[in-house]
């Protein structure tokens, strides 16, 4: 009796409690240089917009804070063999509009995922069928084997079918064309929050979804996400308090954000690899002035590799905080090496030999895109480059604008000469290798081909014998680094500064889980 | 009169400049789909016919939707409204109260040292460029001093429809680095202004007359002359609350003040036509209601017009 | 004859300036300052110890070198270097030339735009001068960098963006000279009404000299002085339009940066302590503005007492 009604007590604190910090408004108040570039979880795969997405939808499977694989929507899984997968729902899951979830939404997603419009169906373009079998049973068939098929749908997002059909969003919005469509401008998903108001480039704001399925671990009522492209205000407002917390912190001003006593800063190695492209494919150079395409030759790919002085960028632009790279994959992801990770030596005296053995004794003219708003000091990293190639006779014109023009231009296949930076969500390189090296691939656009690597990718996507499948990476990123196909830069480091009061914990692929954020 | 060209003008740019279908749909849409939106829009009516529908949906507060935004542009405008005003407010009172008191000062001592300073000081106000202003104070106050934010608005209260900033301490705070940066400029004007204002009466019979009566200096200076010079400070203090919207743009990039100056350089870097051109009728409307009233100010303060304009109708 | 007596007259009213000139330090000083900033931002090749848009000359590793005076400082970098290794001093120069033409070739844009309007607005009169008066009411009430603004708003949207880079300086003169031209238009006017009426305007129409001979010939000259006035101080004014806009980012390409756009990118390293960067440019800017404007005061006192 009198547990039971010491238990009712604190129960009813507890009720209080909760309902008073409810009403409390506790918002975080978020900021980086960019945006997400659509709300849509299928039509970009890039960075902040898949941040943006993950506080409002869910998938599958999903990565905790310690990156490892757990259940999201799904509570287990089997594979009964090797290409045939049931996943089990869970039951209580509901839309923030109030409708149930089932293998429906799910089967529809996965489908809508793989439309031509999605930037997602690389990721999983291993599902050769899935469909419902009951409620919440979804099956999942691959063409091959696939070993690493859990890691790609933690990726994928799972959509209302209801709510997309009603707004006719059914198909991914096709971004590359400029499309607006009500789920580009929406979003309505299964996750701890829902997005109340959307001003592209300028305000988001989370809410609180008390419709969620899962254990509340935030105290959170609400999340801001104001973008401010410009570095030194960014700083200016996390100093005056307008922003509780910044997820690039500039580097250059690390120190004196640290020094504020009101604020924190932690940076770790983000999961995370920056490079140039160099356009192979064409003919000739659409920027160029020499006739030709000099990007066709390797030696003319090694000079341009040679001129760079890595260690002076990571000193004074990165100001020591970035990791300089031999290969586009990082360490942690299944197929590194440090020996593969081993950059040329800078050299600019070689690099110049080699232009005039090339045939360019005078060096070419060439555009760099760039852009201005998305990796860490992007725009500052192109200049450096810029003047070193320009020390070797290579006169490059830079042209950096905002990522959502930058990437776009990319997709529609503008430019000769570009700066990328790659994470591998996935941790396997399979994930590099399909979307930057395959043949044809979307994200390929210095239009690299081979026929050993191709085949190298199928062996990576069906083969399960874990010792073979490593052969055929190593083997795949051996040829890719004898050919420089592409420049690696470095290895981002990525920095995150907040006030003390707030606590969002930093994770290495650089996406902020609210779910487990709070604020004192 | 102004209201209609600047009208005309904003129709202009909404009509011709960028084509309004392109941005509202895809590249890839077809050139049949495109007509019918042409034509859903009106886009084809004789452009005397599209100029009147202009008009009579701006007189309505209705522009269209920002191409950029995605929201309808009154909606923009009134929500970033407050702020504009608010630091245009502040920024007034400082350089009128300020550039009054300074300008007397120096119109009656003349030949004083603090007097050349002050004036000196001025014509330097003129040549430092607003922004160059607002990075020095930034510099100053927030960086090396830390005293006083940089940044935004602070704190707002929510009174209706109206945003203020005026009612919370980080909001006050916030405040000054903004408005002192914007009313400098306007300042030094009105510091010219009533020292030669003032000079100008001190020389006359009325001023001289008053000496001779004995009434002490004080009472000359603040009741008789300062009180005739206000009159032509008024109106060019109420001209240029206009040029204070105006370069409120400047101040409000530099200090990131969420306003419409803001608003509106966004706009221009992505030629977002619908903001453009509701700022343009906007700034319109606020430069004749802003003469409006100063007429009528000056028919409070100086009986001599009301006389003269009662005869002229007459 | 007429040329003649024309020339006597002009040379001594120069010596009037003359005297007056030598009278005033402030003139002096501001003329011998800007005397030196146009010389070396023309002759930039000759005078600036590097030239920063020659990427041999660079060196990454040179980044963020405090002004020479300071702890970390190089003596060759008297000034320091900007984030990419170039020398301040250098740039600033480089800088300035840009800045200079903005503002010359948009001075003398709005000069010859508002002069021809004035001029035959004010010959003319009728209709026609009242509606280019009307025009330069309107416009005065709008504020200059308003105008501009918007001028280069509509260029680019009328602009492809593969163009906007080249065209970005010529689109900046126009915004900032169509902004500037109803002052000197006003002024015109005002002066060929008076001169219009005198007795050797009428006797040159009488003996049948035609109307543009007039005007260029007879009426101009008299009006030179003011609109040298104004086109002093629109010449400062129009010289911080162009870095506002440049710092607003509407301005010159950061490929070939003015003033303004070296301190906007300056702005970006006043929090992590390299005040230097964008410092110098500002203090710069100032010091050319403020000569402009103490020379263009003084000319204002001594050509035309009326204007003040």
């Amino acid at each position: 009796m009198k547990i039971k009604s010491l238990a009712k007590i604190l129960l009813t604190l507890l009720l209080v409690f909760n309902f008073s910090s409810a009403w409390a408004a506790n918002t975080i108040k978020w900021s980086m240089q960019g945006d997400s570039l659509t709300l849509d979880p299928h039509a970009q795969n890039e960075g902040p917009t898949t941040m943006v997405s993950r506080q409002v939808y869910e998938a599958l499977v999903t990565r905790g804070l310690d990156m490892s694989i757990g259940p999201q929507l799904a509570t287990k899984w089997k594979a009964v063999n090797p290409t045939t997968w049931y996943f089990f729902l869970r039951e209580d899951v509901k839309f923030s509009d109030g409708t149930p979830m089932t293998s429906e939404d799910v089967v529809f997603s996965i489908l809508r995922a793989k439309q031509p419009t999605s930037d997602f169906k690389e990721y999983i373009s291993s599902i050769s069928s899935v469909k419902a079998i009951d409620k919440y049973t979804v099956q999942i068939k691959t063409k091959e084997p696939n070993p690493i098929l859990l890691n790609q749908l933690s990726n994928i997002f799972v959509m209302s079918k209801a709510w997309a059909t009603k707004n006719f969003s059914i198909v991914p919005q096709n971004w590359n064309a400029s499309q607006e469509t009500f789920a580009s401008t929406n979003a309505m998903g299964t996750g701890p929050f829902k997005i109340t108001l959307r001003e592209p480039n300028t305000k988001t704001v989370f809410k609180k979804n008390g419709k969620w399925w899962g254990n509340v671990e935030h105290n959170l009522t609400s999340i801001e996400l104001l973008p401010i492209a410009n570095a030194a205000t960014r700083v200016a407002a996390l100093l005056s308090g307008e922003i509780d917390i910044v997820t690039d912190a500039p580097v250059q001003d690390l120190g004196r954000i640290g020094s504020s006593g009101g604020h924190k800063v932690e940076s770790t190695p983000q999961m995370r690899t920056i490079f140039l492209g160099m356009d192979q494919g064409a003919d000739q150079l659409r920027s160029g002035n020499t006739g030709d395409n000099p990007f066709k030759k390797k030696e003319v790919r090694q000079a341009l590799y040679q001129a760079i002085d890595i260690e002076a960028i990571k000193k004074k632009v990165m100001r020591g905080l970035s990791e300089p790279a031999g290969i586009i994959t990082f360490p942690g992801v299944t197929g590194y090496t440090k020996a593969l990770d081993k950059r040329l030596p800078y050299d600019p005296e070689a690099a110049k030999k080699l232009l005039a053995d090339a045939g360019y004794p005078n060096g070419f003219d060439v555009e760099l895109r760039c852009p201005n708003d998305r990796y860490v000091n992007d725009e500052a990293i192109c200049t450096a480059v810029v003047g070193m190639f320009g020390k070797i006779g290579v006169n490059v014109s830079l042209n950096s604008q905002t990522k959502s023009k930058h990437f776009k231009e990319l997709k529609n296949k503008k430019g000769d000469f570009y700066m990328l930076g790659w994470g591998v969500p996935t941790l396997d390189s399979h994930y590099v290798f399909h979307y930057l090296y395959d043949t044809g691939a979307s994200w390929n656009r210095v239009n690299f081909t081979n026929a050993r690597v191709d085949e190298l990718i199928k062996v990576m996507e069906g083969e399960v014998d874990l010792d073979k499948r490593n052969a055929a990476i190593a083997e795949a990123w051996k040829i890719v680094k004898d050919d420089i196909s592409y420049l690696p830069l470095h290895h981002q480091v990525i920095s995150w500064a907040s006030a003390k009061s707030v606590n969002v914990p930093i994770r290495p692929n650089n996406e902020p889980l609210f779910r487990f954020s709070s604020k004192n | 009169m102004v209201m209609l060209v600047v009208a005309f003008v904003s129709f202009s740019l909404f009509t011709f400049v960028g084509d309004p279908v392109h941005n509202m749909v895809g590249e890839e849409t077809s050139d049949v789909e495109r007509e019918e939106i042409r034509e859903t829009l009106g886009l084809n009516d004789p452009i005397p016919v599209q100029f009147m529908r202009f008009v009579g949906n701006a007189s309505k507060g209705n522009f269209g939707i920002s191409y950029q935004l995605r929201r309808p542009v009154s909606e923009l405008i009134t929500e970033r409204l407050p702020a504009t005003l608010e630091l245009v407010f502040v920024s007034a009172l400082i350089a009128l109260i300020t550039g009054t008191l300074l300008g007397v000062y120096t119109g009656i001592n003349r030949k004083s040292f603090l007097s050349d300073l002050i004036l000196a000081i001025s014509l330097l106000g003129v040549s430092l460029p607003t922004f160059v202003i607002g990075i020095l104070f930034i510099y100053l106050f927030a960086v090396i001093l830390g005293v006083l934010p940089s940044f935004g608005r602070g704190e707002v209260i929510e009174l209706g429809f109206w945003t203020t900033g005026l009612l919370t301490i980080s909001g006050l705070k916030a405040i000054i680095l903004p408005s002192v940066t914007l009313s400098l400029f306007q300042m030094t004007y009105i510091i010219r202004l009533v020292r030669a204002e003032m000079m100008e009466i001190l020389q006359m019979d009325y001023i001289k007359f008053a000496r001779a009566r004995g009434i002490n200096e004080r009472t000359i200076h603040y009741k008789h002359a300062l009180k005739n010079g206000l009159i032509p400070v008024i109106t060019i203090a109420g001209i240029n609350i206009g040029t204070l919207v105006a370069f409120s743009i400047i101040t409000e990039t530099v200090f990131q003040w969420p306003g419409m100056g803001f608003l509106f350089i966004q706009a221009v870097k992505f030629v977002d036509i619908p903001i453009m051109s509701a700022y343009l009728v906007f700034i319109a409307f606020v430069f004749v209601m802003i003469n409006f009233i100063v007429d009528i100010l000056y028919y409070f303060i100086d009986p001599r017009i009301r006389v003269k304009s009662g005869a002229a109708n007459g | 004859m007429d040329n003649k007596n024309m020339s006597i007259i002009e040379r001594i009213k120069d010596s009037d300036i003359y005297f007056s000139f030598i009278k005033s330090p402030t003139a002096i000083i501001s003329s011998i300052i800007l005397l030196i900033i146009f010389f070396s931002s023309f002759f930039v090749e000759l005078v600036a110890p590097f030239n920063p848009f020659d990427p041999s000359s660079l060196s990454l590793m040179d980044a963020f070198t405090p002004p020479s005076w300071s702890q970390d400082g190089v003596s060759k970098f008297i000034l320091g270097t900007d984030g990419q290794g170039r020398d301040m001093l250098s740039t600033i120069l480089y800088g300035s030339r840009i800045s200079l033409i903005v503002g010359f070739s948009a001075i003398l844009f709005s000069l010859i735009l508002g002069v021809a309007l004035g001029l035959t607005a004010g010959y003319f009169g009728g209709k026609y001068e009242m509606i280019v008066m009307r025009i330069t009411d309107v416009q005065l009430t709008v504020p200059s960098i308003l105008m501009a603004l918007l001028v280069d708003g509509i260029a680019r949207g009328l602009i492809s963006k593969e163009l906007h880079d080249e065209m970005a300086i010529y689109v900046l003169i126009f915004a900032i000279g169509i902004s500037e031209w109803p002052q000197f238009a006003r002024v015109s006017r005002a002066a060929t009404l008076v001169e219009k009426n005198k007795d050797y305007v009428s006797a040159s129409t009488i003996i049948g000299v035609s109307n543009i001979l007039i005007m260029f010939k007879h009426i101009l000259p008299n009006i030179l002085r003011p609109i040298l006035v104004i086109g002093t101080i629109g010449l400062a004014l129009a010289i911080i339009a162009e870095s506002t806009l440049s710092f607003l980012g509407v301005g010159v390409p950061p490929t070939t940066p003015s003033l303004g756009t070296l301190i906007r990118i300056g702005n970006d390293f006043l929090f992590s302590g390299e005040w230097w960067i964008t410092f110098f440019p500002a203090i710069f800017l100032v010091v050319l503005a403020f000569s402009i404007n103490l020379l263009g005061d003084w000319m204002r006192d001594t050509l035309n007492p009326k204007l003040n």
